[in-house]
């Protein structure tokens, strides 16, 4: 079992942060049900925070053991504003170093068994449209499956594979396919 | 493989012909902000309002503003841009050395100038073919407009093979339109027909004549009254994505948007009475097969299980839909009957199995699986039963189609790109059709002479076509700059 994960310890600034947000305010009422069919969650989804706040990381601190809450997930400082994880060609394998954000949203979920997040797995544009969806379920289904041996009930986890359908890079080649190779864990309303 | 470039050998250097007015469709004010707006595509339905008003002068000014007119035939040179106007437009980019010279002369028009040049149309038929190449009206000497002011001398002088002639008179309602086919060398008639069509249907009435000169000189129906359905995705406001599938004539003119929504719709497929579109929608966040009535845009999901609902493929005899579905944890291909929903396992297998097409007998289907380690095409009973493989040459072969006769089978073939092959499943030949590197999506044309597919260059996806024997190369381009899986309709 692979846990290179780094844990620093700034518990209680993290506490501190999360008192500061709260967790209603940020949704959007017509997706208030947290009704992950709802197109009205739209919004949310494309709004680009997972993606932009991969990168931008660094060394957050947080206490583990279960204490995320659902404000962290609007905190740009927690690991769970990673919400992006990318793949090697023609593979759905968890890459080491991703471990420890598929590891945090295991946590929180298995912290928060109201909490529901959809797991969306994508592929590169190479190949047939229709055989990357099935590549995309893969990805997706992966990282539904390591969180479900986190803890995480198989009620809070939906997966969807989008295929090659929603490339965040347009280009032809490898920069960008492997931007493309992805999974996203997307919460309704953050 | 050795590809020849076009061989038209005309005499002008000039090279643009005008052959017909293009209209420019608009959209705009359904554009959907949440679910899917689904718009109907039939022939007097209510999208179409705009073209029974055709008739009219305002129509006709304000097309010959939005229009560009022109389809570039483009001699020995690739990706050459064209005018910005038009919605789809045809590049012909390789030819055949046989191309049969014919001279399509304006038809006679009594009367008020009619909305659409029916000549231009029947020209620009004939040359995507390949098969013909139709002698610019700039170097035509005569017009004729009825057989009697043929003389043949004329045209044998401007080594032409075939005469087309035709007049065109208003009748109640509509158009009554004449027109005869010549053999110039033997000087006699091989084709003469009187056609009704209404206003609204002057385009579709003048690619069944191009269909029918074309099966008198070929001996094989044509396809041009056919049409093709396609996905658009384009940015929308707020830089988010629309995705739409449109459903155009088979020459790319008169796009009709049948569905936009602001999630993925993927993977068109025609019913074989050319009445349905089956495709699948991420409109409910997750993926979803509907089925769509073409002229009243009424819809149906027809399935939305755990997991995958992807690839339908209809049954020739319509009562069924091939499907992949992955609700029991793999994608697997099943048949779906429509009628009682009964759900058949075609693929039965751990791997991933996926893009399932039906051979035009509807006894059995292609479909994609690497249960061989790589992608690769199997055919197995559409009742059920073992699979064979069928592709054994390159290491990813997948999005098999039968072609209209049932003797081969078109793919997307990777291996140092993608590019669109043929298979002949008789004598196991594979021929390479296309240069990639992304190429995919193949579909045939009803009479099999040409394959549509999609192409991607830059930031642009669009649509090319390939004659079967890979000799004529066509690139239809796009204004929305990302076009993809066409289908091409049956007759």
């Amino acid at each position: 079992m692979v846990t290179n994960k780094i844990y620093l310890t700034a518990a209680i600034m993290a506490l501190a942060l999360a008192g500061c947000s709260s967790t209603g305010d940020k949704q959007d009422a017509g997706a208030a049900g947290a009704n992950g069919s709802s197109l009205a969650n739209t919004s949310g989804y494309g709004a680009g925070g997972a993606s932009s706040g991969y990168g931008a990381g660094g060394g957050s601190g947080f206490g583990r053991g279960g204490s995320y809450t659902a404000a962290d997930l609007d905190n740009p400082n927690s690991p769970l504003s990673k919400r992006v994880i990318y793949f090697q060609y023609d593979s759905a394998e968890v890459m080491p170093e991703y471990v420890s954000i598929v590891t945090a949203h295991a946590e929180f979920l298995a912290g928060n068994p109201s909490q529901r997040v959809t797991v969306d797995g994508h592929a590169d544009e190479r190949g047939t449209r229709e055989y990357n969806i099935a590549l995309g379920e893969q990805r997706a289904k992966t990282v539904a499956n390591m969180l479900k041996l986190q803890g995480v009930a198989d009620s809070q986890v939906q997966i969807v594979s989008y295929g090659e359908e929603k490339p965040l890079c347009m280009g032809h080649d490898d920069e960008c396919w492997n931007q493309n190779r992805r999974a996203e864990f997307a919460y309704a309303g953050h | 493989m050795q590809k020849r470039l076009h061989t038209f050998s005309f005499p002008r250097a000039a090279w643009e012909c005008v052959f017909g007015a293009l209209r420019r469709v608009s959209y705009g004010s359904r554009l959907a902000t949440a679910g899917a707006i689904v718009d109907a595509a039939g022939r007097g339905a209510p999208r179409l309002r705009s073209h029974a008003a055709r008739g009219n002068e305002e129509n006709t000014a304000e097309r010959r503003l939005y229009v560009s007119s022109v389809i570039l035939i483009l001699v020995a040179l690739f990706g050459v841009s064209g005018p910005a106007h038009a919605v789809l437009q045809i590049e012909i980019i390789g030819g055949v050395e046989s191309a049969s010279p014919i001279a399509i002369v304006p038809f006679g028009v009594q009367g008020a100038q009619l909305p659409e040049d029916i000549a231009a149309v029947v020209s620009a038929d004939l040359n995507r073919s390949g098969r013909f190449k139709s002698m610019p009206r700039e170097n035509m000497l005569v017009t004729p407009t009825s057989p009697d002011q043929v003389r043949f001398n004329d045209w044998r002088m401007l080594n032409q093979d075939f005469l087309v002639i035709g007049q065109v008179r208003p009748d109640a309602g509509g158009y009554s339109i004449q027109f005869t086919l010549f053999d110039v060398l033997k000087g006699g008639q091989l084709l003469s027909y009187t056609v009704d069509s209404s206003a609204a249907d002057l385009r579709r009435t003048a690619h069944r004549i191009a269909d029918m000169i074309y099966q008198q000189l070929t001996g094989a129906p044509g396809a041009f009254a056919t049409r093709i359905a396609y996905v658009t995705s384009l940015m929308g406001d707020k830089g988010k994505r629309l995705y739409r599938i449109q459903v155009a004539d088979a020459d790319g003119f008169a796009p009709q948007t049948i569905v936009t929504s602001p999630e993925p719709i993927m993977s068109p497929a025609w019913s074989a009475d050319g009445k349905r579109l089956a495709y699948v929608s991420f409109e409910t966040k997750t993926s979803a097969i509907w089925v769509q009535e073409l002229a009243t845009g009424r819809r149906e999901m027809v399935s939305n299980l755990p997991g995958i609902n992807g690839a339908p493929a209809w049954s020739p005899d319509g009562g069924r839909l091939a499907v992949t579905l992955s609700k029991d944890g793999n994608p697997e291909v099943y048949v779906l009957d429509l009628q009682s929903q009964a759900l058949t396992n075609i693929s039965n297998n751990r791997a991933i199995d996926t893009e399932p097409n039906w051979s035009p007998d509807g006894g059995s289907l292609v479909f994609t699986s690497d249960r061989g380690g790589r992608p690769q095409l199997y055919i197995a009973p559409s009742s059920g039963g073992s699979a064979q493989r069928v592709t054994f040459d390159g290491e990813y072969n997948a999005r098999g189609v039968f072609s209209p006769d049932g003797r081969s089978l078109a793919m997307v073939h990777g291996g140092g790109g993608f590019r669109i092959a043929v298979l002949d499943l008789k004598t196991r030949a594979m021929r390479v059709l296309t240069k990639g590197p992304l190429d995919e999506s193949p579909s045939f044309a009803a009479n099999g002479s040409m394959i549509m597919y999609a192409s991607k260059a830059g930031s642009e996806g669009y649509l090319s076509a390939v004659s079967f024997d890979g000799n004529v190369h066509q690139r239809l381009s796009s204004e929305t700059h990302d076009v993809r899986e066409p289908a091409w309709s049956p007759f």
